[in-house]
């Protein structure tokens, strides 16, 4: 739930059920979390695995200090990070991201990986995440392929000259 | 007796700087094997697919350094399989260059005059063909109208794609399904197994000792078809003389590895690297704004909405590539496409009131998807990039299965490298937020720093043995029956793309590998035609080298 919500912060989406805290609700349609990103962490290929226990301890600490340093009074239901509001999340994670920051890189990963599970759903095969509508490839309004399951775009130019070549151009049509 | 096996020629590296050296060799009679650490992957095996496994991740590599991430090919034909094919030769003032060291930086040997045949021989093999307006994707077209509303020159560039089996599809970071995109795979590297060449993939090369009679032993790994990080075996191989074409990523550090066993590495393996000078920025189109502003159509209901419509690059604006500028504010604009995922992680949001890259707003923008034009920044940058400690094994520490490492280079942008990006920041806003075309703004270079896919210079040729690891014939100083001829061979950013003028040095440098290599006892000659047998680039370029043909 704790790396759901990181996810979530990252590209953000509706709730996908009512009582679904690890997505804070502030965006219209599926965001990270819907795209799959704990399912892209855990996969072996992205050899996030072995740390992600270790990742969300860690996270929840930073967001009982936050929360401390701040005076608030989270739900202690929930992870400390999941109960922290979405532009507490925000807040955070640009701290935790920031230049200089210890552990940049590992926060920067795990939005990488929040990122390559939306936009393109990198633990399914593409055409079995168009066809069951990823949400991230939705939201780009990716154009799907041809019947065969390949990629063809027939109308794909202006078809007409569109500006003036730079005056030095050589024959071979490079710079001089 | 040993039993080590034993080639005349070894090869690190399959991309450019090993398949035309390769091609060359073999077919002038040498023994020749190929050592490539990446998969063999041809036709049917590029997926158009993002799922981790798929192609995607098998032939490309991203590694993760301190300031710089370098991206390229992890495959057999390296990065000319997950390349864009554009293939501009470099301007002639990029040869004049001084850098940061106060005086040219390419050997005295070489200016564009004097790689005019070598370019000529590559264009004739791949082959290199002008791009026509009517071939030219949506993207490039609107690029293209952009620079020309705003008084400024654009070309459709140079590529080596076979337009009529080209389907647009936009998926060439995967490799080329068609067989359209013109990769090693389909010219030098065929030929080059038809004059018995072997190419063993999966081989990943970590370092080189030498024998008591003054060949040498390479020393490879055999990694894991699936997980890279896995070792499945090891082993080594003798040879007269070694190509090192391991990509401006990997040669050094092979180099370096292999120090404590060969002697002292010139002071420039490992330093001087150059990522081109590269940086990208993403505007948002405004589809209202292109139809009425710029006359733009698809017949569709859409004036452009069609980012992943095309074939990567198509068209450059190189108004800034003039002599007469100063050094470090040449450079050119070329519209790009980069695939979700890496193509987006990085795209800033313009007017973001929270987080530039992230976030709510972050998201709103990616709605716009199809709105996009990325454009892309070759500029002069300082040769700024120094690889650190060696890592364990490979080039960099394996983070994933397959495509993601942590890389021991370091690169911090010097004033003279910021100062070309911030003018040509300010170009792109300047040509594409006129008359509210579109929002732009740069990538962040606050995640993973800056970042390349031309890699470069990092073992440069030179005549200064102070600042260059190579002589002007590609061999590594000090260390003779070495020679390198990939991209880190290049002294410096060459404010286009790389790809033609690496592959024209490794043409260049192939004569005098042939005579070092007959000087080690092995029987070769020089003078193979073009890989599909054509000729006519062939002379001018024998008649450089004194090589007389009847």
């Amino acid at each position: 739930m704790t790396l759901e919500a990181y996810a979530d912060t990252i590209l953000p989406g509706e709730k996908r059920w009512p009582e679904d805290h690890a997505v804070a609700g502030v965006s219209v349609g599926g965001g990270s979390a819907a795209g799959g990103a704990f399912e892209v962490l855990r996969s072996p290929e992205g050899g996030m695995e072995p740390i992600l226990e270790t990742l969300a301890d860690q996270l929840n600490e930073h967001a009982v200090r936050f929360a401390a340093e701040r005076g608030l009074v989270p739900d202690p239901t929930l992870p400390p990070f999941v109960a922290l509001a979405y532009p507490e999340r925000v807040a955070l994670i640009q701290e935790l991201t920031a230049t200089g920051h210890g552990e940049r890189e590992l926060w920067v990963s795990l939005a990488m990986f929040s990122t390559i599970a939306f936009d393109s759903a990198s633990h399914l095969p593409t055409l079995e995440a168009l066809a069951t509508g990823h949400p991230g490839l939705a939201t780009l309004g990716y154009f799907p392929p041809d019947a065969d399951g390949l990629w063809r775009f027939p109308a794909y130019s202006y078809g007409r000259p569109l500006a003036r070549p730079h005056p030095d151009t050589t024959p071979s049509g490079s710079p001089a | 007796m040993s039993s080590i096996e034993s080639t005349d020629v070894l090869v690190i590296g399959s991309g450019f700087g090993g398949a035309i050296t390769a091609y060359h060799l073999a077919a002038g009679g040498a023994r020749v094997t190929i050592l490539e650490r990446g998969p063999w992957l041809n036709g049917t095996d590029f997926d158009q697919d993002f799922k981790f496994g798929s192609s995607t991740t098998r032939a490309f590599d991203f590694v993760i350094g301190d300031g710089m991430s370098v991206l390229g090919g992890n495959c057999v034909g390296g990065g000319s399989v997950v390349y864009f094919a554009a293939m501009p030769r470099a301007p002639r003032f990029v040869f004049e260059r001084h850098g940061s060291i106060g005086r040219r930086m390419w050997p005295s040997a070489i200016s564009r005059d004097t790689l005019e045949p070598w370019y000529d021989r590559v264009a004739e093999a791949l082959p290199v063909t002008q791009q026509e307006w009517r071939n030219v994707p949506y993207a490039g077209g609107l690029w293209a109208a952009a620079c020309d509303h705003a008084g400024r020159t654009a070309n459709p560039v140079p590529i080596a794609i076979d337009e009529d089996k080209c389907t647009n599809c936009n998926w060439m970071m995967s490799g080329c399904r068609f067989d359209a995109k013109r990769s090693l795979l389909l010219n030098y590297l065929p030929a080059a197994i038809s004059h018995g060449t072997e190419i063993r993939p999966l081989h990943e090369v970590q370092h080189l000792t030498r024998n008591a009679d003054g060949s040498y032993r390479v020393h490879y790994t055999v990694v894991d078809e699936v997980d890279y990080r896995v070792e499945v075996a090891s082993g080594a191989i003798d040879a007269q003389l070694v190509v090192v074409a391991a990509g401006a990523g990997a040669t050094p550090v092979i180099l370096q590895r292999s120090a404590p066993h060969l002697g002292q590495m010139p002071a420039a393996v490992g330093r001087y690297f150059s990522g081109n000078g590269e940086r990208l920025n993403t505007a948002v189109l405004d589809d209202d704004r292109v139809r009425d502003v710029l006359g733009l159509d698809r017949g569709n209901g859409a004036a452009y909405q069609a980012y992943q419509i095309g074939k990567g690059p198509a068209v450059a604006s190189w108004d800034r590539l003039d002599a007469a500028l100063p050094e470090y504010e040449r450079y050119s604009l070329e519209q790009l496409y980069f695939p979700p995922g890496f193509g987006t992680i990085l795209a800033q949001v313009p007017d973001a009131s929270g987080p530039t890259w992230f976030g709510i707003e972050k998201k709103e923008m990616i709605r716009k998807w199809q709105s996009w034009l990325t454009i892309f920044i070759m500029s002069e940058d300082d040769n700024e990039g120094v690889f650190g400690d060696v890592p364990p094994s490979g080039n960099a520490v394996r983070l994933s299965q397959q495509m993601l490492s942590r890389g021991p280079l370091q690169y911090r942008p010097t004033a003279n490298t910021l100062r070309g990006w911030a003018a040509a920041d300010a170009e792109i806003r300047d040509i594409l937020e006129r008359d509210g075309l579109a929002r732009v703004m740069p990538w962040t270079n606050d995640l993973v720093g800056a970042y390349t896919v031309h890699p470069l210079a990092s073992c440069r040729i030179g005549d200064d043995p102070a600042t260059s690891a190579l002589d002007d014939r590609h061999e590594l100083r000090g260390h003779p029956g070495i020679f390198v001829t990939d991209g880190s061979a290049v002294p410096g950013a060459l404010t286009v793309n790389p790809a033609m003028t690496i592959a024209a040095l490794a043409e260049r440098a192939v004569p005098g590998i042939v005579r070092a290599a007959r000087d080690r006892g092995v029987a070769v000659s020089y003078g193979a035609p073009a890989p599909s047998g054509e000729t006519a680039a062939r002379r001018p370029a024998l008649q450089q080298v004194g090589v007389r043909r009847t």
